[in-house]
């Protein structure tokens, strides 16, 4: 009887998926599958819908990793994403452990966190271009701001140097991202087991000591994920470089993505390069993901084999109950 | 020795509510100068940018900013559309999809879940060129369908929200409905729904977080002024023709992040404890 049961439910879990699987299809796999072909092709040109493979079949992936402008879209995200990522993982590690120290309880941390967090979600658009007026020269609320404190005494024209942009594009995102990040570590801290605290405390552990020695390490996956999200997001960064110097001056905030856009839905229509670069950056996420996804994948197969045994023990004591009624 | 902790603990939290007010002031500084720039003319701006005090200009800057292509009624309206029926099926349909992920025993289950996993990182970039060509062949460019539709499959949601039935969805529940003779669906509907409405609301305020904010493929897919989104209409602004305008520019992104800000204030909480949770980016 039971088998029978088994047989006659399992048709819904396809069922159910179904909606997802086919949407997943047609708008997420085929368009990728579609960008790859592209990638092949000679098809260029706004409104053309023809197109044939190319007699080389690498020739536009061989272009591409020679372009100057991708080679520095690249190093660029590379120079942002880091300039961004090491004050952001500094400063909400610092937070978190400020936050979940035992010893003094800081007032106010809900009130904190809602400030921290708030920049990531607004929209980005808006606050590349907030940015981008706070930073105008000769007269902006940065420059005027500096001025008063007497760090400068005459206004800098912030938006014309290389570095500057760089730095600039780095620093918004720092300023976007360590709240959340902050977030996602002080949960991660609530997670340990206080147990592991509580006989570190009676050992007579320094709070610092607590910090390096039971809480960094048990941070581990969290970090890691931490780390291999950002980069990912690094390499899709879109809105700020766009929108707060259209990627230059002179390429300086040039990202991959612009990069994508620009060769693609501007200028000559180049859909099979852009194709061809999209392509590559797809290799280089699954590399990161297949990283991220080897370390979570054991904890969730552990937790559903888990799952199926309880599920399995609690069928059998219902059915008992069950036959112990009739 | 008692002494020397305590003093080190004051010296503790000089350092530390320093450190957050600076940080504080910083999430604030920038969105307060924009505010307070709205309402101010372009001379006034000119003469000093920086300033804490609203002045008396918003209504020219409303005038300024409505005269040309920024048409906020339009972008909110458009932003609206897009969002508010995305959230709809990505909530909708990713319950149902982690309701099989977790209450059914099929075969291919596992192989699905691994899947979701996979495909979780994969940003709308990659797919861009074959994704718009796609859409342009088939006349649904400037269509909000292409927009909506594929929040049918959002893989991190399905992902936020198995994780959340397994912990809380309790199997027997589901037995005992079907020993009352209710269907697979009519179960799903109006037993496993209502349990997951902390997880969907979650999930709800994300995703319309994210499709409000988001430029990339809209900027691709929109050609049609009268179709363009929020963060569209906000690009416009830095264009030439409001390159003087400091005011009404300053206006016009006050207009664009209002919403968000009341609804953020409204829904801290749960966005914050929505974070800690999910540890998934929207």
């Amino acid at each position: 009887m039971k088998q029978k049961r088994n047989v006659s439910y399992a048709k819904y879990g396809y069922i159910f998926s179904l909606p997802f699987i086919i949407v997943f299809a047609i708008f997420s796999l085929y368009p990728i599958i579609y960008t790859g072909v592209i990638g092949f092709t000679d098809y260029k040109g706004l409104g053309t819908t023809t197109w044939h493979f190319l007699d080389e079949p690498f020739k536009n992936f061989v272009t591409i990793l020679n372009n100057g402008s991708f080679r520095q879209a690249l190093k660029n995200t590379f120079i942002i994403w880091t300039l961004n990522f090491i004050p952001q993982i500094l400063m909400a590690l610092l937070l978190t452990a400020w936050f979940t120290s035992r010893r003094n309880k800081v007032r106010g941390k809900g009130f904190f966190k809602v400030l921290f967090y708030m920049p990531n979600i607004i929209t980005a658009a808006s606050i590349a271009i907030l940015f981008y007026a706070l930073f105008s020269y000769p007269v902006g609320p940065v420059n005027s701001l500096l001025m008063q404190f007497g760090i400068i005494d005459k206004p800098v024209y912030f938006l014309v140097s290389k570095a500057n942009a760089r730095a600039i594009v780095a620093f918004i995102q720092f300023w976007m991202w360590y709240g959340y990040t902050m977030l996602i570590l002080t949960s991660g801290v609530m997670g340990i087991n206080p147990e592991i605290y509580e006989a570190a405390e009676i050992d007579g552990t320094s709070g610092i000591q607590t910090f390096f020695y039971i809480t960094l390490p048990n941070l581990k996956t969290i970090l890691l994920y931490v780390l291999i999200t950002s980069m990912i997001g690094g390499l899709n960064m879109f809105d700020i470089p766009k929108l707060f110097m259209q990627g230059g001056p002179d390429n300086s905030t040039l990202t991959t993505s612009v990069f994508i856009y620009n060769q693609a839905f501007s200028g000559s229509y180049l859909y099979n390069r852009a194709a061809a670069a999209s392509m590559i950056m797809f290799v280089i996420i699954a590399i990161f993901s297949g990283i991220l996804f080897y370390v979570m994948r054991d904890k969730s197969e552990i937790e559903i084999k888990k799952e199926a045994k309880r599920a399995k023990k609690e069928r059998m004591r219902l059915l008992e109950e069950q036959e112990a009624a009739q | 020795m008692k002494q020397r902790s305590k003093s080190k603990s004051i010296l503790f939290k000089v350092v530390v509510y320093s450190v957050c007010l600076l940080l504080a002031i910083l999430s604030v500084l920038p969105f307060w100068v924009m505010f307070v720039n709205a309402t101010r003319d372009t001379y006034q701006i000119q003469q000093t940018a920086l300033s804490l005090i609203p002045s008396t200009h918003l209504m020219d800057n409303i005038k300024i900013l409505l005269g040309k292509t920024f048409d906020p009624m339009k972008g909110l309206t458009n932003s609206m559309i897009v969002s508010v029926s995305s959230t709809l099926l990505t909530i909708y349909f990713s319950a149902l999809t982690a309701y099989a992920l977790v209450a059914y025993n099929w075969k291919l289950r596992s192989p699905f879940f691994t899947f979701i996993l996979a495909v979780m990182m994969i940003p709308a970039q990659v797919s861009v060129i074959g994704f718009y060509q796609f859409m342009y062949k088939i006349g649904m460019t400037n269509n909000f369908l292409a927009l909506i539709l594929p929040s049918v499959a959002a893989p991190a949601a399905v992902f936020f929200m198995r994780q959340f039935m397994l912990a809380s969805l309790p199997l027997e529940l589901i037995e005992a409905s079907r020993i009352d003779g209710a269907s697979e669906f009519y179960t799903f509907n109006k037993i496993v729904l209502p349990i997951m409405k902390p997880a969907m609301a979650t999930q709800a305020i994300f995703t319309f977080v994210s499709s409000w904010n988001s430029l990339f493929l809209p900027l691709v897919l929109l050609t049609d002024n009268d179709k363009y989104t929020m963060p569209i209409m906000v690009s416009l602004l830095r264009g030439d023709i409001y390159k003087t305008e400091y005011g009404a520019v300053y206006l016009g992104l006050a207009l664009t992040v209002l919403p968000l800000f009341i609804a953020y204030f409204l829904l801290s909480r749960y966005i914050i404890e929505g974070v800690a949770l999910g540890g998934v980016k929207g």
